[in-house]
Formats: C-alpha cells, structure tokens, sequence
C-alpha cells in the first residue's frame, strides 16, 4: 500500500487565526478517504494548501514522490491532482461542453494550445464520455450558468476528470444535493475508484462517508485528530468529544 | 536648477495637491462603496467652479461663502444623479456599465454648461485670488493657502465623520466588504446614495479652488478626471488614505520635474510614475491585495 | 439555423460592396469610410475586451501608433501620392502590434478595475509624448504625401481597403471564437482563477489577445492618416475615440461577433446625423449623451442580446396567446 499523497505536520494561520496545526494526513494509492471534522476544523484550508491556493506555513505536500509544497495550482493540476469546491465553479457563459475542453489541455505546451482549434476528435469524443458519465450528455450545447445546481456538481466532477487525474480532492460533494443525486454520486466515485483512481473527500453527511470511504480522518481544530477505518472511526469516543464538545469559536477563514 | 522654484514646487505641490486630494478622496468613496468608477466626478468639478461664478459674478457672493451654497447644491445633484441612473445599473459588469453611464452623464452636464456658459473659458476672481502672501520665503497666492486650509478642514471633518459617528461606521463597513455590511443590518443602498452624494459635494468644494486657480471651460474637465482615475488608482482604489497621500504626492513630484527637467515632462511624469508603480504594485500604494478566490 | 445565418452575413457584405458603386455622393461615401473604420477597430476591440471582459480604454494608442508609423515610414521611404501608400496600411498593423507587447505587459498584471485605468494612464503617456517629441513632429503633426486623385473618385478606394479590414477583423474574431484559445479568453473572463486553476496560462493568453486586437486597430489608423493627409497627436491619440470604440461594442452586444459592427455602424451614423442636425455643439452633446444614457440603462447587454431576447420572448408571448386563445374556445 503505497501512500500517493502525503501531507506532513502542515501548519498554517491567518492573521491570529491557526487554521491548521501540524496537521498530517495520507492518502494511499487505490483508496477513497474521507475527510471529516467539526465546521471550522480546517478542512477546506487543507485542500487549498493541497492544491496550491494556499501556502502553508510549514510541513509539507508530497505526491507521487514529488514535493509540491510550493506549487502553483496549475502545476498542481497538471501533475494530477483534480479538485471540486464547495461553492461550484463553472465558466457560467459557455457551453457545458465548452468548459469541458477548457480543462483539456494539461499535457501540452502553450505554444500549441493557441493555434489548436477548438479541439480534436478524441477530446470532443472524450469530454462526451465523461459527460455522459456523470449524466448530464444531453445539456452539453447549453450554457453552463442555466444548470441547475445538482448539474453543475456534476459538471465540476465531469471536468476535473476529463483531466485523468491520479487523485481527486472533492470538496462536499453531496452538499445540498437530494438523495438520489447522492447514491448517484457515490456510485459514480466508486466506479472511478475501481478503475485506479483515488479520493479524498471532505463531507458533512456521514452516512455518505462511512458507507463510500474505506479510510477515514477526523480533523479538529486544524489538527488530525484521529484515523481509520468507518467502523474504528465510529466507536471512537474522542470523535465524538470533537463533535459535540470541541468550540467552534472561530469560522473557516478560507475563500471559497 | 533654482532652489526657490524647487521651494515654490513643493509648497505648490501639497497646497494643490491637497485638493486634488480632497477631490480624489470622494472619487476613491464612491468606488469603495459602490463600485462605481465616476468619470463625471471632473464635469461635477467644472459645475461646481461655475455655480461658484455664477454666484460671484450675477450676485457678488464671495467664493467661500457662496460653498454655503454650492455643496448641498452638489450634494442633493449627486442623490438625485445616483437614484436615477445609478442604481439601474445592474449584471455582471457592473463597474464597466458604470464608466458608461456616468459617461453619458458627464457628456449632457458638459452640453448644458456649455449651453448656459459657453465655451468661453472664465476663471473666478476675489481679492485673495489675485494676491499673494510671502509664505516661507516664496510668494504664494492667498487662494492657494486658503484652499489648503479648507481641503483639511474638510478632509478632517469627513475622517471625523468616517471614525467618530455611527454612519461612517457603516461607511466604514461597507468599504471593507459589502456584503458582510449588509449582513449585519447596514443599509447598504442609503449608505451608498449618502456617500455618493458626498463624493460629488466635495467637487463643490475643489472646483471653486480649481476655478480660482485655472481658467476653465466644461472641456476642463478631461484633463481633470484622467488626473484624479491616476491619484485614485496610485493610492489604491478605495482606499482613502491612499487617495489623500497619491494626491499630494503626484502634484508634488509634477510640480518638481517641471522645475528639474521641464515642463513637457511634467505633464508626462503624472501619468509615467502611476504604470511605473503599478508595475511594481499592482494593487496600488494602500490598496487591497487582490484576493485570491481560490 | 447556421445556414440562415450565413446568407444574412453574405448579403450584407454585398450590400456593403455595392453601395458606393450606388451612392457617388462624396459625404455619404466619406461617412461610409469612417463608419467601416470604426466597425473594423469596434470588431477587434472586442475581440479581445469583449472575450476575455479585460475593457481596453486605451485603444487610441494602436490607431495613433498605426498612424505615425505609417506616416513616418512613408516620408522614410519616398513613398509618392498614390495607391502604393495602401501597402503600408498593414505595416501600421504591425506597429501598433509591436507597441502593444509592452504596453500589454505593464497593463495585464494588474486587476479588472485598475486595468482599465491603466490603459487610461499609458494612452495618455503616447498622447503626451506624441505632442512633446520632435520626431513626431509635435504640435503641429506631420503631412502625408499629397493624392491627387478627383474628388468624386476619391473615396472610393479608401472604402474598399477599409471593408477589406472589417471583413479581415471579422474572419480573426470567428477564428478566435472557434479555437482552443479563443475559450481559453472566455474562461478568464468568467472565472480567471479556476481557468488559472484547471492549467490554462492566463497571462500568455491575455497578452497574445491583446496584442491580436491591436492589428485592425493600427491598420484603421493608419488608413485613415492616408485618408486625412495630415495627422497630429490629439487627434488620431483621442480620448473620445478610446471610449467610442468600446461603446460600439459593448451597445452592439459584448463578445457577440455582429455586436461591435451594428453598435459602430449605428453609433457613427448616429453621430454623423446628430452633428449635421444640431450644428450647435452642446445641443449634439446633450443628446447624445441622452440616448446613450438611454440605450445604456434599458438595452445593457447590448442591442443584438435585446433583439435577441426580444425574439425569444414575443415567440413565448405568442406561443402562450395561442394556448389561451384555445382556451377560450
């Protein structure tokens, strides 16, 4: 079991605030791990400091072996590491498909990127699979902003994918979504799961965590707490404590 | 290179400038709190200089205290200004649209002026206008120096206003960030009429100084919001400590490379020291770092 | 539906191409110049300000730079009173190109806002610099060489070259809008940093747009110095041309392809109009500033959205009559 993304005693504050404290976490290879804590725990903080949006005051991020620490978003990205937000961001005055092929680009050089057309073949054909993956092949020529807000979940998840990711940071994806949209989702990432890919995934529904994750960590005031399987998660009565008797006093400071 | 004319430049540089400054600052207000960039906030200086003339010269008003008149004359145009185009402007591109219609307004005040004025150019006349006092060993107009009394007293009771009372609170609010103000209760849509009301009142005040200083017509006023866009964008737009600094510190150093290197570089250095700042910060002196929305 | 749109494209452009075989009259002809220049610069402004939501206020400073080049070059070279001067109008193009990378280098870095600025603030760098060196001659301008071409027929020519720069802004801007790049420019303007995000390179895509709008402009101003015959800073360096160009295009409709050439051909005939009417300066500005203020407010996507719009919802309005209508009976 070789661990594919690793975060070490990552520290890092805002102002007076300490979002995260010597924070550790890892994500191994082939597994879907979630991520779970209290409103306030530093969990969408983590993420940004995973992908390059925030730089962490110390510790490290290490992927595949390669430190990235340090590095911006796009290279983040272009390594191969995807990820959602929790407020869905698409390209709202473009086609769905359109913003699909705005993604498909990691591997080349800038310089081809400009005097390419629109896109070849196998990428249209590509970024249609992928739509039709997640479901919503039929809304691909209408512009992203009319969707609904369960469909552009959808679409966020179509087009981190269409990059081929290694491992996918999801930021709540279940958030605000209604059941069947849920199962659908759960049933989508373990079907990616069993084709390679791995996940981390944050949430707040933990019926949707416990039954997809096959690892779990707890964070708590921008620490991690504990880890491990639902099951050890579950019965773990620091957990708990975290939960019903941790202060929230402070509020995410991230801007997503 | 003559040591009173570097003396004179300096001590025109911040008596100027400061008007420049007080005019700026209701500039940077209105864009901090209603994202509005106002290009007609220098045909509102032009129509404050000439409601001044008009007041001097038909009914023999002094100039100062004619103010009495001229800014709540400004004030109440602005309100009325704000709450029949301002707030129709809505979507995506907002700040854009904005530029636009207020354009547009600046373009129907620049023909009714002209109309009312013609394009004579005229200047304002007092006794202290056309004399001068020896003011640290230069001679300066009398103008100069009551005009730099007045953009502090006016600047100081506006920052009094801003700190001390609960409506600058909510100014102060809402020009950290909107909508946090508006979701702690602050009505955001009075706060942004008053400022924007007083934004154009203080052009009352800065275009009786720029009339008695400058002969003037409604063309005017190009040369004076391409001015004030640079002193609010160097000191960080919406920021108004760093409206009152860029100000005085832009007509300053015009004023000095006019002295050192002439005056076909004055002009040019204004514009000059802005993209070489910008370059550096692109933010500005004071302003808000952009935020990375992640 | 694409077929439809493409015989509306094909007989405008020969309506366009016929009409001064049609109408000799010199000041009809002249205004049409003038109209295509500005339909052609509108077009290319877009392209980039329209795509990518950066709003170029300093678009002056490629229709100047296009200008002198030109000029300059043309006294450079000898080049005598006739059509060869037309062979420069591109290398006017190139100029304004060339100023551009610097110029977009500086302004690019900075946010939405003050971009807009700061184009104000570099346009009025040129124009100053423009007025206080010698080469360009100052004050004063310089002169191009003299045509001696009839007055009947002289405009005929410039017309043609001018349609020849709109169509070519046009065929760039729909070449822009199919490619990679071209999507890349819309992404920023939604969501720049999720685009920086997902590995587009924002600021190498920003600046080879800017640089691109900059061609028709430079060729516009260069055309027309020929056209003038005498060129000096204020101008063909204009603050009212920054801010007409970018009305054009945004009352047409920004980032739409036939937005900038309705908003110019009608803003400049609006213009043209106003000015014959009402010979009293400030009249002209008060209603003008007037109608824009009106279009502005009630029409702020632009007149091709509005109509576009419009279309949808009186086919709704009807679709919905007929179904009361049955109702009735």
């Amino acid at each position: 079991m070789t661990n594919l993304l690793t975060v070490e005693r990552v520290s890092k504050s805002f102002g007076g605030l300490q979002a995260l404290a010597e924070c550790s976490l890892s994500v191994e290879k082939g597994s879907i791990t979630g991520l779970i804590g209290p409103n306030g725990s530093g969990k969408t903080t983590l993420f940004n400091v995973i992908t390059g949006y925030e730089k962490p005051d110390s510790g490290s991020v290490t992927f595949e072996g390669t430190e990235i620490t340090r590095a911006s978003p796009s290279k983040v990205f272009a390594l191969g590491v995807g990820r959602t937000f929790q407020i869905t961001r698409i390209f709202a005055r473009i086609t769905v498909l359109e913003n699909m092929l705005v993604a498909t680009q990691r591997d080349e050089g800038w310089l081809r990127g400009l005097t390419r057309s629109k896109s070849s073949k196998s990428e249209l054909a590509a970024a249609m699979e992928w739509l039709d993956f997640v479901g919503i092949g039929r809304l691909a020529a209408q512009p992203a902003g009319s969707l609904s807000f369960g469909q552009r979940k959808l679409l966020e998840l179509a087009y981190v994918l269409v990059a081929d990711p290694d491992v996918i940071l999801l930021d709540e994806p279940a958030g605000g979504v209604n059941l069947t949209l849920i199962n659908e989702i759960a049933d989508k990432i373990r079907a990616l799961n069993k084709s390679g890919k791995s996940f981390l995934i944050v949430e707040h529904n933990m019926e949707f965590v416990m039954n997809l994750c096959d690892r779990v960590t707890v964070m708590h005031q921008g620490v991690d707490l504990v880890s491990g399987t639902p099951q050890e998660i579950r019965s773990n009565p620091l957990v708990l404590d975290a939960y019903l008797g941790g202060s929230d006093e402070y509020d995410d400071e991230e801007v997503s | 290179m003559n040591g009173t004319a570097v003396l004179y430049s300096i001590i025109d540089g911040v008596l100027t400038g400061s008007v420049y400054a007080l005019m700026a600052t209701g500039l940077t207000l209105i864009f901090g709190v209603m994202n509005i960039i106002n290009v007609a906030q220098g045909i509102f200086v032009i129509l404050g200089a000439y409601l001044s003339y008009a007041l001097s010269v038909h009914l023999g008003i002094d100039l100062f205290v004619g103010l009495a008149i001229t800014i709540p004359t400004l004030f109440v145009v602005g309100i009325v200004v704000e709450r029949l185009f301002l707030t129709r402007i809505k979507g995506p591109e907002r700040v854009v649209m904005s530029i636009l219609v207020t354009y547009a307004v600046s373009l129907v005040i620049e023909g009714i002026l002209n109309l009312v004025f013609s394009t004579n150019y005229v200047e304002l006349h007092a006794w202290y206008v056309d004399r001068s006092v020896r003011f640290f060993g230069v001679y300066v107009g009398y103008i100069y120096l009551l005009g730099f009394a007045m953009a502090v007293v006016m600047l100081g009771a506006l920052y009094v206003m801003l700190y001390r009372t609960r409506f600058g609170t909510s100014v102060r609010a809402s020009l950290a960030d909107q909508t946090s103000a508006a979701l702690v209760g602050i009505n955001v849509k009075r706060v942004s009429t008053i400022c924007f009301g007083l934004g154009i009142a203080v052009t009352a005040a800065g275009g009786m100084i720029y009339g008695a200083t400058n002969s003037f017509n409604a063309s005017s006023s190009y040369d004076l919001i391409s001015r004030l866009l640079v002193i609010i964008v160097l000191g960080g737009m919406g920021s108004l400590g760093g409206a009152l600094v860029a100000g005085i510190m832009m007509v300053t150093i015009e004023d000095l490379v006019g002295v050192v290197w002439g005056p076909v570089w004055s002009n040019l250095s204004f514009f000059l020291i802005l993209v070489v700042v910008l370059s550096l910060r692109p933010q500005g002196l004071f302003g808000k770092q952009s935020v990375r929305v992640a | 539906m694409l077929r439809v749109r493409n015989v509306w494209w094909i007989v405008a452009l020969a309506v366009l191409v016929l009409f001064p075989l049609f109408e000799t009259n010199p000041t009809w002809t002249g205004i049409g110049v003038s109209a295509l220049i500005f339909m052609g610069c509108a077009t290319s402004w877009n392209m980039f300000s329209g795509y990518s939501g950066y709003v170029n206020l300093g678009s002056a400073v490629f229709y100047g730079v296009g200008a002198y080049t030109m000029t300059l070059l043309a006294d450079h070279l000898n080049v005598p009173g006739n059509g060869d001067l037309f062979w420069l109008v591109p290398v006017g193009g190139l100029g304004a190109m060339i100023v551009a990378i610097p110029f977009g280098l500086i302004a690019l870095r900075v946010r939405r806002h003050t971009f807009v600025v700061i184009t104000i603030a570099i346009f009025f760098v040129f124009q100053l610099s423009a007025i206080n060196f010698s080469f360009t001659g100052g004050t004063a301008g310089l002169q191009l060489p003299y045509i001696p071409w009839l007055e009947t027929n002289f405009n005929k020519p410039f017309y043609y070259v001018a349609l020849a720069i709109v169509v070519f802004a046009t065929l760039l801007s729909v070449a822009v809008r199919r490619s990679r790049f071209g999507l890349q420019l819309l992404a920023i303007r939604d969501d720049e940093d999720r685009a920086a995000g997902l590995g587009v390179k924002v600021f190498a895509v920003k600046l080879v747009g800017f640089t691109l709008s900059a061609f028709a402009v430079g060729m516009g101003g260069a055309l027309y110095a020929i056209f003038l015959g005498q060129i000096y800073p204020q101008f063909v360096f204009d603050p009212i041309f920054d801010i007409s160009i970018a009305l054009m295009a945004i009352l047409g409709g920004l980032g739409t392809l036939t937005g900038p050439l309705l908003g110019a051909l009608l803003l400049e005939s609006t213009q043209q109009y106003l000015a014959i009417r009402f010979s009293n300066g400030s009249i002209y500005l008060i209603v003008f500033g007037a109608l824009f203020l009106l279009i502005v407010l009630f029409m702020p996507q632009g007149v091709v959205v509005f109509l576009g719009d419009w279309r949808t919802r009186s086919r709704e309005r009807r679709a919905e009559g007929a179904l009361v209508a049955s109702d009735a009976l």
